[in-house]
């Protein structure tokens, strides 16, 4: 008696129980092998039944929503510039500090997520995006306490962007260090 | 005969649903059957989690059909019921307080007509002389579980489903009552491939098929012997699903082909998608919609075909295909 990548050992134990070959347990290849044009089949029904993703419509909206933001942030970069004196360059910080702050605002008033429902990829772009990601989970895991909750979790959805933007870095830095130096 | 075909069971003392008591969140009593539930749960008496607030639901839900059933907890020989969270912390937690004999159950969205099965066998056996049978959910506690934190903003798609908050509970018994349960069909294990956790209709409905065809056949009964066949919540999309495998099948669906998800929220209730979902969602359904429908007579039989995706949220990270069941129960109304 055989089963797939496992060695069964008192086979004859098993024999006398009648469990005689494979395609009487539960592991029966012969069904799964059918099961996959059943599959097939059925995966076409449910494409027909799916409704359609308004692909144009979530394209544009993304377009105008991620375009409104970035102007709003180039409002509050001007503000900063010619209001209170900032150099161009200086002006960048204070800038992302107000958009982070507004996202947490409206994530906090429970604002972000219906307001991303509609916009979509728009609501996305970076700054506001990734403020969103973090503080929704740190208020979602706040009944866990301060530490395993909010302090293990807030990077939960935020994490990767992290994690591969890191890695991506150091492998376009190598890549640039090689063509410059060799 | 108890037992009909491969999958059928009969009770044939025929157990009543004694009372039934139903809690609805605050979108689920904005919809069309919000007035048909016993009450609305905006804050929970407590308001330290999501959890602890799923869990006063069903305490409130329990409470609800106790009084309504003229019953103390100590009267209910056995409690039987579920819900989404891991380890059944809901419905669990609720009976820490109470000395009530318990079994937690878990079959997703299915668990409602699971629990009422075995209820009813518990009832006809004569184990049990009352019967609690309930469960919950919560869309914050199972977006959090399943899905993303509740204030992310992510796009969802037009299958995504909203889990219904809410509890609802009932109590079987032999001593009163004018709805009966008189059958139950458990369901297989079906699993078409489906892996996407946003098509949950998509994964249940071969399930549905599977268990209504066994049930018809192992009762020899036809649609039209029912004035009503709900599913627990294919929703929307799942529900025309369901619809084009019977018409693959040269089925007449001569009868109310409907299904929970659906009936729970109004289509154009923001944020519901192709409809409700949750194990609360076929119990607040049935119990606070279709068993009064029983009691006024407007009906007289009904098959209640709940379905469950079985996916945890590691399987769904792991790209599982998503297991799925469906219990299904017969109500019917019975004068005397």
């Amino acid at each position: 008696m055989e089963w797939p990548g496992c060695t069964v050992y008192h086979t004859s134990n098993l024999d006398t129980l009648g469990v005689a070959s494979r395609e009487e347990g539960w592991w029966d290849m012969a069904t799964k092998a059918k099961a996959v044009d059943a599959r097939a089949t059925y995966q076409q029904l449910v494409d027909k039944h799916r409704p359609a993703r308004p692909l144009l419509m979530n394209t544009v909206r993304a377009f105008l929503v991620g375009g409104c933001i970035c102007l709003i942030g180039q409002f509050v970069q001007m503000f900063f510039i010619k209001v209170a004196g900032f150099s161009p360059k200086d002006a960048g910080n204070p800038t992302v500090a107000v958009m982070i702050f507004a996202s947490v605002l409206f994530t906090a008033l429970g604002v972000y997520d219906k307001f991303a429902q509609w916009a979509g990829a728009g609501s996305a772009v970076p700054v506001t995006g990734f403020a969103n990601t973090m503080a929704s989970a740190a208020l979602e895991h706040r009944t866990e306490g301060w530490v395993s909750g909010i302090g293990g979790n807030m990077f939960k959805l935020a994490g990767p962007v992290i994690v591969y933007g890191v890695v991506s870095a150091f492998f376009v830095s190598l890549v640039r260090y090689l063509v410059i130096h060799l | 005969m108890p037992k009909l075909g491969k999958q059928t069971w009969v009770f044939p003392s025929m157990p009543r649903i004694m009372a039934a008591g139903t809690v609805a969140g605050p979108t689920e009593a904005a919809g069309p059957l919000g007035n048909r539930f016993d009450a609305q749960c905006t804050d929970s008496p407590r308001q330290t989690s999501w959890e602890t607030m799923e869990q006063d639901m069903f305490r409130q839900a329990v409470q609800i059909t106790l009084r309504k059933a003229v019953l103390q907890a100590g009267d209910l020989d056995l409690a039987i019921g579920g819900d989404l969270n891991a380890q059944l912390s809901s419905f669990y937690f609720a009976h820490r307080d109470v000395a009530v004999p318990a079994f937690g159950l878990f079959s997703a969205c299915a668990t409602f007509t699971q629990a009422m099965a075995l209820a009813g066998l518990a009832v006809d056996s004569g184990v049990a002389k009352h019967v609690l049978v309930g469960t919950s959910s919560h869309n914050s506690t199972a977006e959090r579980q399943f899905r993303y934190p509740t204030e992310y903003g992510a796009q969802r798609p037009l299958t995504a489903q909203r889990t219904v908050t809410g509890a609802g509970a009932a109590v079987l018994s032999l001593e009163r009552g004018t709805v009966a349960l008189t059958h139950a069909t458990v369901g297989m294990i079906e699993d078409y491939g489906i892996k996407n956790p946003w098509e949950m209709g998509a994964a249940m409905a071969p399930a549905a098929e599977a268990t209504i065809l066994a049930h018809l056949q192992d009762t020899g009964r036809t649609f039209g012997d029912y004035d009503c066949v709900a599913t627990g919540d294919l929703g929307r999309v799942g529900n025309a699903i369901l619809t084009d495998l019977f018409a693959r099948r040269g089925l007449v669906v001569n009868t109310d082909l409907t299904d929970c998800g659906m009936l729970i929220y109004r289509p154009d209730q923001p944020e519901v998608f192709s409809g409700g979902s949750g194990a609360a969602c076929s119990t607040l359904v049935t119990l606070g919609h279709f068993v009064k429908k029983l009691e006024q007579g407007e009906w007289r039989r009904i098959l209640v075909a709940a379905t469950g995706a079985l996916l945890s949220a590691v399987t769904a990270q792991q790209s599982e295909t998503i297991p799925a069941i469906c219990h299904a129960i017969v109500l019917e109304r019975k004068d005397g």
